[in-house]
Formats: C-alpha cells, structure tokens, sequence
C-alpha cells in the first residue's frame, strides 16, 4: 500500500520545515498575541501529530496484516459484535485530548482577546480602523490625524483598533501582529496588539468583499516613539483636512493609494456602536446610556 | 387496495397511514420553519430605524377578530373530522364549509390590517423590524391562503365522491394543518401582538 | 410590460460565448438524437414519468455527475488563474462568478444529489421494500432539484452568476454592492431544490420507519439506511431555515425589505448566523451517508461484520445533535468574547470524539477480516488517513484563539476540501463503484477503475496539501490574483498540477463507465461482491418490483445469514404486486417551478404570477387524480424471475 508513503513525506516534511521557519508568516511572531496564537497552533500541531500517528499505524498494521493473499485462503473472518474496553478506550482519550485543548482555546481566547499580560499597565494607543470598498481608513482619535491604506504606530505599546465598515463585512489581520477581527457596519469589533519589532508588517482583509478585494492590503509599522511622536508632529503641519465631502469621495473611489489627512472622520460620521440605537441583539433593548457604558467596558476588554 | 376496517377511516390502509404520518414529519419541518420566523422577529423586533413601533402600529380589535375566527375554526375542523368519523356528509360539508369561511374571514381582515398599516407608513421597506412583521405574518397568512384553496379543493372532492379511504385521509390531513396553522397564530397573537402592545 | 433585452445578457469574455456555444449545441445534439432515434416516448415514458426509485436515483446520479464535471471546470479555471503571480486568464468579477458557483454546485447540485441517488437506489432495497413510502412525491422532490440545478447553471449565460460566495454574506451580497441578477439567482434556484430536498427528507424518514420488510427491527438495519435515516432528520430540521434565509434574501433583494441591509435597521450579521444554522448541518447531511457507504464498504470486503454496530448508531446520533450547536465557529471572528468563542469551541472539538470511535470502529472491522482491494475498497482505505488528516486540522481550526490565524485563508479551504473530498466524494465514487453492477447488471472495470483511483488520491494531495502551507504563509481564500513578491507562487503552481491531475482521474473513472457498458460480461447472480445486506439478494439488475417476494429478517446482515448460516430469507409464495403507475405531473411541476424562478430572478412580476398560478393547478390536478396504481400478476411476476434467472428466489 504505497498510497501513505506520500503522505507522510509530505506531511512530514511540513513538520520539519515548522520551527523557526520565517516563510510561513503565521508562525513566525512579532508581538505578544501573535506569539501566543503561534505557540496555540504549534502544540495543537503536535498534539494532532500523535494522535494521526496513532491512526496511521494502527492503518497500516491492518491492511499488512490482514489483506487476502495466497497463504490465508479458506480463511474465514469471525464474526466480531465489538468490545466495551476497546470502545470505551477510544471515547476515553479523545474526551481527554478535546478537554485539554479546551482549556488551551479558552486560556488562549482570553490571552488575545485583551491587551497582553506585560502591558496591561501601559494606556493603549486607540486607532479606528474602518473598511470601505476597497481599501482600509485609520483615524486617531486623540491625535487627530487619518491615514488611508497604512497605518504608524509606537514600538512595545499597546495598540487598540477599533474596528467597523461602511460596507461588506471586512476582517481585519495583521498575520505577524494578531488574529483577526471582523469589521462590520452594524456594530464596533476591538483587537489588542502590540508590536515587539519595529518594521512593516502586511496587513489585509481577509474576508471577500467583492471585486477589489484581493488588493486590499495595507502597511503596518511599528517605529519607535519618537519617531512616531515626530510623525504625528508632522501630519498635524503638513497633511491637508478631510472634510466631509472629501471623505465621501474617498468613499466612492475603488482604489485609492497612500493618503493622510490632519484630521478624522470621526466627527461627522461617528463609528456604529456609539452612534446606532443597537449595537448587537443582546444589547438591542439598552437605552442610549447603557450603550455608552457597554462600549467602555469593551475598551477594558474584561470579558 | 386493502382496507383495515379496525382502524379509524383515514388511517385504512398502509399508504394513508404512512401519509399521515408523513405529514406529521412535515409539520416538523413547518416548526423548524415558523421557529427560525419568530427569531428572525425576535432579533429585529427593536429596530424601527425611522418607523414606527408595535404599540404604535397594533389595534386590539381587529387582532382579538382574527384570534377569534381561527380558533373557532380549528375547532369546527375539528367537529368535520368528527362527523367524517360516523359517514355524516352533510355535517361534514358544512363544518368543513364553515372552517373555510372563517379562515376566508381572517384572511380579510389579515389584508385589511396590513392595507392600513401600509397607509400609516408602516411598510415592508421601512424598517427592520416592519420587514420581519410584515414577512412573519404574511408567511403564516399565505399557509391560510393556501389551506384555503387546499381545503377547498378536498371540499369538492367530497362532494364528489363522498367519505371514502381517499378523502377521509386528505380531509384529516388538513385538519392537522389547520390546526397547527391555529397554533402558529397563538404563538403570534401572544409573542407579536399582546407582547408589541405592552 | 418593460422589457429590457440588455440584463439578460453577460458580456465580455471569449469563455462565456464559449459555454453559450456549447450549451447551444449540447441541447440541440440531444434534441437531434432524439427525434432521430426516435427516443422521446421512451425518454418519456422510462424516465421522465418514472416514479420507480432505483430510476430516480440514477437520475439524480447522472445530473450529480454532470454537476460534478461543471463544478470540476469552474476548479480548473480557479487553479489556473491562480497558478501563478499575476495571471491574466480570469478578471477579478469572473474569478469571484466562479468560486461562487463551484461551491454552490459542489454541495449542493453534485454532493447532495449523488447522495440522494445512492439513498433512493440503496435504501429501499436494503430494507426490503417495494419503493420508497411516497414515489410520486419522490419524482417531484428530483425534478424540483434538477429544475433548481438547471436554473443556476443557466444564470451563467443569461444575466450574469452569483458572485458573493457560496456563504453570500450580507451586506455584500445586497442589491447595493450586487447590483447583477446573479443573486437572485441564488436566491431561487437554491429554494427550488431546497423545497425537493426537504420533500426527501421526509419521504425517507417515513419510508425507514414505516417500510421495513417484517423483522428488520432498527438496530437490524443496514448502517447506510442507519446513516441516511438520521441524514434526513437532520434535513427536516435544517432546510427550514434554509428556506426562511433564502426567503428573506430574496425580500431584500426584490421588494427592498430591510433584513440585511446597513440601514434601516437592518443587521448583516443575522444572515450569516442563518446561513450557517443551516450550513454547518448540511456538512453533516453530506459526510453523514458516505460513512454510512463506508461502513458497508469496509465490511463487506474485510468479510466481516461491522465492529461496534451500536457505537456507530450512537456516534451518528451524536454528530446529528452536535451539528446543530457549532454554527458560530464559522465567525469566530465576529466578536462575540470570550464565553460565546469557547462554548463553539468546546462543542466542534466534541465532534472529533464521535467521529473518532468510527475511525477506529473501521479499523477495527478491518482486523482479523480478509480484505480484498477491489476499486470500492481502495476509496473506503484512502478515505481513512486522508479524512483523519481532515479531521485533526478540524480540531485545530475549532480552537478558536488559533482560528483567528487561520480564518479565510487557504489553510480553512484546505481543510474542508480534506474534510469532503474524502469524506463525501471519495464515498460517493466507492458506493457508485460498489452498487452500479446491482442496478446495471455488470461491474465497472476493476483495471481502469484502479488507474483513475490512483490518479484521483495522489493528485488529490498534491491539488490540496500545499494549500495549509499556503493558508500558514498567509494567503487568503477568494483573492483572484497576487503578486510575485508574497511567495505563493510555486505552492499554488503545484497545487494547480494536483487540480489537472484530478481532473485526469476523473475523465479516466467516467472512460471505465463507457468501456464497462461496451465490454464487461454481464453479472449473473445479483451478488457480485459476496456481500452481506438485503440489496443483494434480488437481480442484477434490479427488476421493478424489487423482490418477488417480501423477505422476512432475522437479523443483522440477513443475505450473509442466509448464505453463510441457511437462514431462509424468502418463505411466502409469490403473489400478485401492487405497483404504483408512471406520472408526468412532477415533472411539468418541475418544469413551472422553473418558469416561476426564471421570471421572478428577473423581476417578471405579471408572467410570474402566471407561473405562480401554474403550479397551484398543477397541485390541484394532483389532488384530484384518483390513482390507485396497478397489480403485476403472480405468473408475470414468476416468468420475471425465470429470466432473470439467479437462484435467490
């Protein structure tokens, strides 16, 4: 049966090529989140690793064994209704595996999904990240500065996107950085990062969105802060205002390069959360106030 | 065809009982249906946008007229089924006539209602939450239209051929769905009218 | 009435005049052929008008087959355009047009069908019985799928495919960011087969519980019908919401309701929480049977019974409750936290335990037996590591921290294709192998069969294991092109060589069909497998009364208790069978439904009406007719069996 001698050579030459190996983006991390799902998708390798060897050796012993040749003819198979230990042992220890990765995903979820451990202590740079046909809008509330189709921000600090849409759903993914996050019209989405390197990362949508979305991409850099301090100096003097209709035109072109602007979208077409009566279907009955408060509670990202 | 005389008329023989039974698995689906409606409505039932909301839509009286109606209809349908059981054709008829009319009747007022809304403003393309309404009552409305010309057309049938295996089958199998349409209603007069206008 | 000739048409593109072309001449062969072979009575009275189940599935396994090369060339062109950095061969709209459709045709006009047509042809047989409960409506569920099929297969010449995905997530999928009719398409062509699938779904369920041959209790019943009984519970649950979402779509984009919409309250999310609560048991509906496939399979051929019969039923049964309570892991990216992630999370892993006991169920029916590795055995072996290879990259992608890295990218496409390929073509190709000599009466070449399996398994890995390497570099599902400098060119180069080999493999397997039609020696005993269930045991090919005589069961397995124990499995005399006779109605139902859909996706409102009135009369003529079928006299019955000779009876 040489059918899985390919297949264990590919597969294990991927295992080989795995550690250390910069080709493949996901696993080769630059900030603390991407680490962490890096390490996750590594043990969940090698855990499903034993478990296909299990299956594969068990396979093989098999049909080596008992294939029909010359030497069993006449043989005749008995009649086999199962056996309780064998059927108990194989729900057993998957029950085992599943329940270890469980609490893997969900330490792991929970590591992600707030700002890492060791920069808790730091107040994170807010960035609104929205999506519109084709191309990503980056608007810093507090410095008062936008960006189209790129994205600056400081070293080994904690960087908060907020995310929506103004229109299909787009997601939202810095491989080298964090997993991704969808953005959408309806409701305002949040994703923790911080880089641990300074460089260009690509960042995309990875989620189709019609005809230009395969040159959705973006740059993210991560600089140091003073270089990004004098960036921002520099946006503030230079960089021309978005008003309003030039927004809109922004809106309607398909493909726009690099732009900044010297001041945000923000305040004259606020992002959903904040804006809309509903925010998602279990916060649909919450007054205005309540709405306020739950979008707080989402930049501490205590859940 | 054999007819096993121990069992009610409808279920005579092997085909009709599987058919009955058939239709109870199809009624399952119908829930699986009407179910994902109601969360469908559940779920946008806060979002008027710029419409306007249930208390503001609903009136009592012509809902309390519809409930009315297709309750006294189920059980009339019922009273058919009873009269098909001991060969009363004529009973039969007129039940069966009478479920049909009040089924016609909530049907007319069904229109009516929704004429008026439209007419306030309240339509399909206003909000969210008039579009789920608007498709949750008008998928129940069109299984009674449906019912309608389905229980009209088993009418003829009987009164062509009388109460035979043929149409007690049908005739109880659209007792079923009368009913369960009945049902259907409860779940909206209580959960989209009593619950909009509090 | 405004009549616009100009959305009709699709512009641009030497291949779409191509596929009109050969649409065009395809029909008019046939229609030629036919009149001057003088074929239309028969084609009318044989098969359109057929309510016979073994006929209906053939039926549906040739239009899965014909689906299955449509859905082939829509991958062919997708690899291609994307074998190298920058390929010009499909722009960005036809490249989205096509991987639109090849999902859609792949599970739903090629998986679900080819399904469906093993189930009608097997499961009757197996459990003893003359038909399925309700063979009329069987003939309507096939011609409201086979309509449904045709009418999204023609929305790529006339007014342009769906071009949102196979998901169609709102609100790209709207009229503002679709404006082409190619939605509306999916909108109706997929509720037109939906509604004849969930007529399936019913008419199977009522067929195993109420049509088994005396003594076939439920834990006596064949793993497939096991498989294809909670297969069709699943369907009567699931399509519903199917019918509802595709409804609301449709509102949305014909009436301008606000489901979906960005504003007016509308919410984009709820359409993809719908579309899965319906998808992700629709995996099921499709891998469900093919274990059931295998299980037969793999008994059958290591000559022995199923290992743990009762942990099989159980372990379907807990997938079928499973499948419905994983739909959000689809969107873990949503962001829905921490507790709603982990609770999808811990239910998708869970799946792997069931799934896992009939892993090595399988395998454990392969100890002590004696296999032999004939071509449906060599698919059901191949099934077993490359599934698993499915399966554990399954549990890594329900982890949903990890998941945020590969969501959307070619490591997910790689995944389900592992997942599907083997867990329901490769089963569909075994039980087509396995039970054509049962319905034709000869077996497929064994020879040329090898040579297509080995050409289909190992391009199979080389089309789609380069793709988790590529998904871990990063590329992402859907994107037309990409440029040099991202790396992904000589993986996706490889994987398009995979793609043509696939394809190679395929023409091979149907070359075997017409080479096995002209020269295989025609099977005598009915039983060419030595196999062990109840189909077995009547004619090759089939007669239309299925068994002269109904047998009586006596346990699990009956045939090989008959032939291996002397159980007697035919003890009645033969007598007089009644028959259900032809109808054309279901097919001209088929044929409205159609006209309805047409004239509905482009906005046709008075003809609609018209066709929409249609099918009421069509329903009513079949409420009216009286039909009580017809007896084939017990000599006729008894001169059958004398020539078809064989000694089971």
């Amino acid at each position: 049966m040489n059918k899985k001698g390919p297949l264990y050579a590919i597969f294990f030459s991927l295992f080989l090529l795995l550690p250390g190996c910069s080709s493949l983006t996901v696993l080769n991390p630059q900030g603390p989140a991407a680490k962490t799902l890096s390490d996750t998708i590594i043990l969940s390798i090698l855990v499903m690793l034993g478990v296909l060897a299990v299956v594969y050796i068990l396979y093989t012993i098999m049909l080596v064994k008992y294939r029909a040749k010359k030497s069993n003819e006449g043989y005749i198979p008995p009649h086999e209704e199962g056996n309780i230990w064998l059927e108990a042992t194989w729900i057993a220890i998957p029950i085992i595996i599943v329940a270890f990765l469980s609490v893997v995903t969900v330490k792991t979820t929970h590591a992600v999904e707030n700002v890492p451990a060791d920069y808790k202590d730091q107040k994170p740079l807010v960035i609104y990240a929205s999506s519109s046909n084709w191309k990503w809008h980056f608007s810093y509330p507090e410095e008062g500065i936008e960006t189209v189709n790129y994205v600056n921000f400081p070293v080994n600090r904690p960087v908060e996107f907020r995310l929506y849409s103004f229109g299909p759903i787009s997601s939202f993914w810095i491989p080298q950085l964090a997993g991704q996050k969808y953005a959408m019209s309806d409701m305002t989405t949040y994703l923790n990062l911080v880089a641990n390197t300074q460089g260009d990362f690509l960042g995309r949508n990875t989620n189709f969105s019609g005809k230009g979305y395969a040159q959705m991409e973006f740059t993210a850099t991560s600089m140091s802060s003073d270089d990004y301090d004098k960036w921002v100096k520099d946006v503030k003097s230079t960089a021309s205002q978005l008003t309003e209709d030039k927004f809109k035109s922004l809106l309607a072109t398909a493909h726009v390069g690099r732009e900044t602007f010297s001041s945000t979208h923000l305040t004259f077409s606020p992002p959903p959360a904040e804006h809309s009566e509903h925010m998602d279907m279990d916060h649909s009955n919450m007054d205005h106030s309540n709405m306020e408060m739950s979008t707080d509670e989402h930049t501490h990202q205590s859940n | 065809m054999k007819v096993d005389t121990s069992k009610p008329l409808e279920y005579g023989t092997h085909e009709n009982s599987n058919r009955i039974f058939g239709f109870w698995v199809f009624l399952g689906a119908e829930i699986a249906l009407f179910a994902t409606l109601f969360t469908v409505f559940f779920v946008l039932v806060n979002r008027f946008a710029d419409g306007p909301s249930g208390s503001e839509l609903f009136e009592i009286g012509p809902v309390l007229i519809e409930t009315f109606l297709l309750l006294t209809s189920s059980f009339t349908i019922g009273l058919a089924v009873h009269a098909m059981r001991h060969q009363y054709k004529r009973a039969m008829l007129v039940f069966f006539g009478i479920t049909l009319l009040m089924g016609l009747g909530f049907l007319g007022i069904e229109i009516t209602e929704f004429v008026t809304y439209v007419h306030e403003g309240a339509t399909l393309q206003t909000s969210a939450f008039l579009s789920s309404l608007f498709v949750l009552l008008g998928t129940h409305g069109a299984h009674v239209t449906f019912g309608f010309l389905w229980g009209a057309a088993i009418m003829i049938q009987l009164m062509r051929e009388g109460i035979n295996p043929a149409t007690a089958n049908k005739s109880f199998i659209f007792s079923l769905y009368w009913h369960f349409l009945d049902v259907v209603w409860i779940f909206i007069f209580s959960f989209v009218y009593l619950k909009g206008l509090m | 009435m405004n009549f616009d000739l100009e959305k009709f048409k699709v512009h641009g593109e030497p291949l779409i005049y191509g596929a009109m072309i050969s649409i065009a001449l395809v029909s008019i062969g046939i229609v030629v052929g036919l009149t001057v072979f003088r074929k239309w009575g028969w084609l009318w009275r044989e098969w359109l008008t057929t309510v016979d189940h073994k006929r209906i599935g053939v039926m549906y396994i040739l239009a899965a087959l014909l689906m299955l090369f449509r859905g082939g060339i829509d991958a062919l062109m997708m690899r291609l355009q994307t074998a190298a950095p920058d390929m010009k061969f499909l722009d960005a709209q036809h490249y989205n047009e096509v991987f639109t459709t090849h999902g859609l045709i792949m599970i739903l006009f090629m998986a679900m069908p080819f399904i469906i047509g093993l189930m009608n042809v097997v499961v009757p047989l197996q459990i003893g019985a003359r038909d399925v409960a309700f063979p009329r409506l069987n003939a309507v569920s096939f011609w409201l799928f086979f309509f449904g099929a045709m009418l999204l297969n023609i929305s790529f010449v006339i007014g342009g495919s769906p071009d949102a995905g196979w998901s169609a997530y709102f609100p790209l999928a709207s009229l503002e960011f679709s404006p082409t009719v190619g939605n509306n398409y999916y909108s109706l062509a997929l509720q037109i087969s939906g509604i004849g699938t969930l007529m399936t779904g019913v008419n199977f369920i009522v067929t195993i519980l109420k049509m088994r041959a005396p003594g076939m209790k439920l834990m006596r019943m064949p793993m497939f019908t096991w498989s294809v009984l909670i297969t069709n519970v699943i369907i009567v649950f699931a399509f519903p919401v199917l019918t509802v979402a595709l409804a609301l779509m449709m509102f949305d984009r014909l009436f301008g309701s606000q489901f979906f919409t960005m504003a007016n309250g509308g919410m984009d999310m709820l359409w993809a929480n719908l579309f899965w609560v319906w998808g992700h048991p629709e995996v099921y509906i499709v891998i469900l049977p093919a274990f059931g496939i295998y299980s037969e399979i793999i008994a059958t051929f290591s000559k022995k019974n199923l290992y743990g019969y009762t942990s099989m039923v159980a372990s379907m049964l807990i997938i079928s409750l499973l499948s419905f309570i994983v739909w959000a892991h689809h969107f873990y990216t949503m962001g829905q936290g921490v507790l709603v992630n982990g609770f999808f999370s811990i239910t998708t892993m869970a799946i792997a335990v069931p799934t896992g006991v009939k892993i090595f169920n399988w395998l454990f029916t392969l100890r002590k037996g004696r296999i032999s590795f004939t071509t449906p055995m060599l698919y059901s072996l191949a099934f077993i590591p490359i599934f698993t290879i499915g399966g554990v990259t399954g549990v890594m992608l329900a982890m949903a921290s990890a998941d945020y890295m590969y969501h959307n990218t070619m490591f997910l496409v790689a995944h389900f294709h592992y997942v599907l390929i083997p867990g329901a073509v490769f089963a569909v190709i075994a039980g087509f192998h396995y039970w054509f000599p049962k319905v034709f009466g000869f077996r497929l070449n064994e020879r040329i069969g090898k040579h297509a399996f080995w050409w289909i398994i190992i391009s199979f890995n080389v089309a789609f294991f380069p793709l988790f390497i590529l998904g871990l570099k990063g590329m992402t599902r859907r994107m037309y092109t990409y440029s040099a400098e991202t790396g992904f060119g000589p993986l996706n180069m490889i994987s398009f060589a995979g793609a043509l080999g696939l394809a190679i493999g395929f023409v091979i397997l149907v070359y075997n069909i017409y080479w096995s039609t002209r020269y295989m020696p025609r099977d005598e005993n009915g039983d060419p497998w030595d196999a062990r269930t109840l189909e077995w045991a009547t004619h090759s090919p089939i007669p239309e009364y299925n068994f002269a005589v109904v047998p009586k069961v006596k346990s699990r397995d009956p045939f090989w208790a008959m032939k291996h124990d002397k159980q007697p499995l035919f003890e009645e005399p033969i007598t007089k069978i009644h028959m259900p006779s032809n109808t054309g109605k279901p097919f001209v139902l088929g044929v409205v439904f159609f006209f309805l859909g047409f004239f509905l996706v482009f906005s046709m409102w008075i003809p609609a009406i018209v066709a929409g009135v249609g099918v009421l009369i069509v329903l009513a003529a079949m409420s009216f007719e009286r039909d009580h079928g017809f007896y084939i006299p017990a000599d006729k019955v008894i001169k059958t069996e004398k020539k078809l000779g064989g000694g089971t009876v």
